[in-house]
């Protein structure tokens, strides 16, 4: 209708103010603004609005009526139950990382090497972990973690081993949350894995063949180096969403024993919900902002690398 | 002749020594397969036997845990959706995803298709952001976004959610957008425009059809996401009956000191089953939407 409008108008040779208007909103341009609005919106009121937000709320006192600087911030360094959210934050970022990343090369592997007509069903079966809300099925686990019915322990004792303090020992708990985490993530990494497999050309490996080499030397020579950029992105993008976990922790633990299993998301949780200091809960989830940001940069490097040598 | 024979024998060596290579490597993959299969599926086949098993079942202590002895019972199931919050949780659940997938297929076409074919001032550097605010976790928004609503006066409601969850579905399902939209080629739209087509007419006639596959991808991953979200509606929803699933489950069918297992179990997989249910359909289309970006740049 706009188009009918200001073409009738220019064709009268005479431009009317109005007709100036629909030209302007004919502009590619001005169509393509219009047409990005709600998505700026979304992300300038929702995402970049509350992230100031929260680096002001993280400088007021408890009930938010006087300005204190960086007094939660300080607050938190002299805490030591901070001290251990930092260092079980490191410590289940990197070791589930590199157990999701191992389990899924692997699994992806293995799915490539057999005939293509069963890839599928194996490959479903293999994803369910993914699909499941992890709130639930991590549900599941704290089932078979249960101190006096743990199906798993049941297990153990069948083979003669001692009953695991899963969750009650500090040991145990920080590996039960791991654990958990890698069952649900490792998925990822196998569709991930298996999509860089498939796009290397099987006319290398035949090479290869020729030329001799074998299984260990394909790997290094040819798949590793192939699939570098993937692997790359797929693992930072994993740092990123393992070191922000909220849901296992939360339901598996609820951060103890005594506080040894809390990340920086359930422990502002804690303290910002619960607690009702919302600015201290607010300087707690800020100390994750400069650890995303490096890997947010990192991430970005690689996807233009990878955009660049297409 | 005898050159020919060696390198003959040579070839049938090397073609020998290359299917027992291909045998070994076909069984330590299926024997691998085999232990990641079994480690992915425990705890959702622990679910279900005890969602199964009757009470009383579930309480011994000398009997295999694995398997059902005393017979199946559905009892848990009845209950669960006879005497508990679990139907309300499951409608919140799903009136807050449709309008979730609704206004994020709606906001992330609209801005992928001005992003890949409009090009106006700003354009890159947006499409940059858009990548940057999907790395953007909601363990990071919560607490200001608590205040947010709060001023809004949107708290323990279930409208909440359809107000904080586009924040994590448009930013991936716009990038996914860009993707397949960049794909189509030039000509198809010029055909279109020749044809005295606007935008708007190109965008819906042209191009949602072309690009259905990745339309697909995006509404799962919209789907999945507000299925399953757990942060937002744990500290923003305090009343039952505003209740969604993933929330109702694992604070309102925990009761005092007794755990009823059972119908904990029965409905964490209820809750579960549509999201499986679906990837079980349409899988594949998921899988390419989210390789195309990571495989192609």
């Amino acid at each position: 209708m706009a188009t009918t409008i200001a073409i009738d108008a220019s064709g009268d040779g005479t431009l009317t103010q109005r007709s100036a208007f629909w030209l302007f909103m004919r502009r590619k341009s001005t169509i393509g603004v219009l047409m990005v609005l709600p998505l700026l919106a979304i992300i300038a009121g929702l995402v970049a609005y509350p992230a100031g937000y929260s680096m002001f709320l993280s400088t007021l006192n408890k009930a938010e009526t006087k300005f204190v600087g960086f007094a939660n911030y300080l607050f938190l360094f002299k805490r030591e139950t901070f001290w251990m959210v930092v260092q079980q934050s490191i410590i289940f970022a990197l070791v589930a990382v590199v157990g999701k990343a191992f389990i899924g090369f692997v699994a992806a592997h293995a799915v490539n090497t057999i005939p293509t007509k069963g890839q599928r069903k194996w490959r479903g079966m293999m994803l369910i972990p993914w699909v499941i809300p992890p709130a639930l099925s991590t549900l599941g686990w704290w089932w078979l973690f249960e101190p006096t019915y743990s199906a798993i322990n049941w297990v153990l004792a069948e083979i003669g081993v001692d009953a695991i303090p899963w969750l009650s020992d500090t040991f145990w708990a920080r590996f039960s949350v791991i654990l958990v985490n890698i069952w649900i993530g490792a998925p990822f990494f196998l569709i991930m894995y298996l999509a860089a497999l498939k796009s290397i050309p099987e006319e290398l490996y035949e090479a290869a063949a020729i030329d001799g080499a074998n299984a260990w030397q394909r790997l290094y020579h040819i798949t590793l180096p192939m699939m570098r950029n993937i692997i790359a992105i797929t693992v930072l993008f994993s740092i990123i969403v393992t070191f922000a976990n909220f849901d296992i922790v939360r339901v598996l633990t609820q951060g103890g024993p005594r506080d040894s299993t809390h990340l920086f998301a359930t422990y502002a949780f804690r303290v910002g919900i619960e607690s009702n200091d919302i600015p201290l809960g607010a300087s707690v989830s800020l100390f994750m902002f400069p650890v995303l940001a490096v890997l947010a940069f990192l991430i970005l490097r690689n996807v233009r690398k990878r955009a660049m040598e297409l | 002749m005898a050159t020919a024979v060696a390198e003959a024998s040579v070839g049938a060596g090397l073609r020998a020594s290359l299917t027992r290579n291909r045998r070994w490597a076909l069984i330590a993959s299926y024997a691998s397969l085999i232990v990641f299969v079994i480690f992915f599926l425990f705890p959702p086949y622990y679910m279900l036997i005890t969602s199964l098993k009757t009470n009383k079942e579930i309480a011994e202590l000398s009997t295999n845990p694995w398997i059902i002895e005393k017979g199946i019972t559905f009892q848990h199931y009845f209950s669960l959706l006879m005497d508990t919050g679990f139907p309300i949780y499951f409608r919140n659940t799903i009136i807050v995803t449709i309008c979730v997938v609704a206004i994020t297929m709606v906001v992330s076409i609209l801005a992928a298709y001005a992003l890949s074919r409009l090009k106006f001032w700003g354009a890159g550097v947006l499409a940059t952001g858009v990548f940057l605010t999907y790395l953007v976790p909601d363990s990071l928004l919560f607490i200001p976004l608590f205040e947010i609503v709060g001023a809004l006066g949107l708290l323990d409601t279930y409208w909440v959610l359809v107000l904080v969850y586009p924040t994590l579905t448009v930013p991936f399902c716009t990038w996914i957008m860009i993707g397949y939209f960049s794909s189509i080629p030039k000509e198809l739209d010029e055909a279109a425009l020749i044809d005295g087509a606007n935008h708007m007419q190109m965008l819906i006639k042209v191009f949602v059809p072309v690009a259905l596959p990745g339309i697909i991808a995006a509404m799962i991953f919209a789907f999945t996401v507000s299925w399953a979200s757990f942060l937002y509606p744990l500290a923003y929803i305090f009343t039952e009956d505003q209740m969604v699933l993933t929330v109702g489950t694992v604070t309102t069918l925990i009761k005092g000191d007794v755990f009823h297992w059972g119908g904990l179990m029965a409905g964490a997989l209820l809750a579960a089953a549509p999201p499986v249910i679906i990837y079980a359909f349409l899988m594949d289309y998921y899988i390419a939407g989210l390789t195309s970006g990571a495989t192609k740049g």
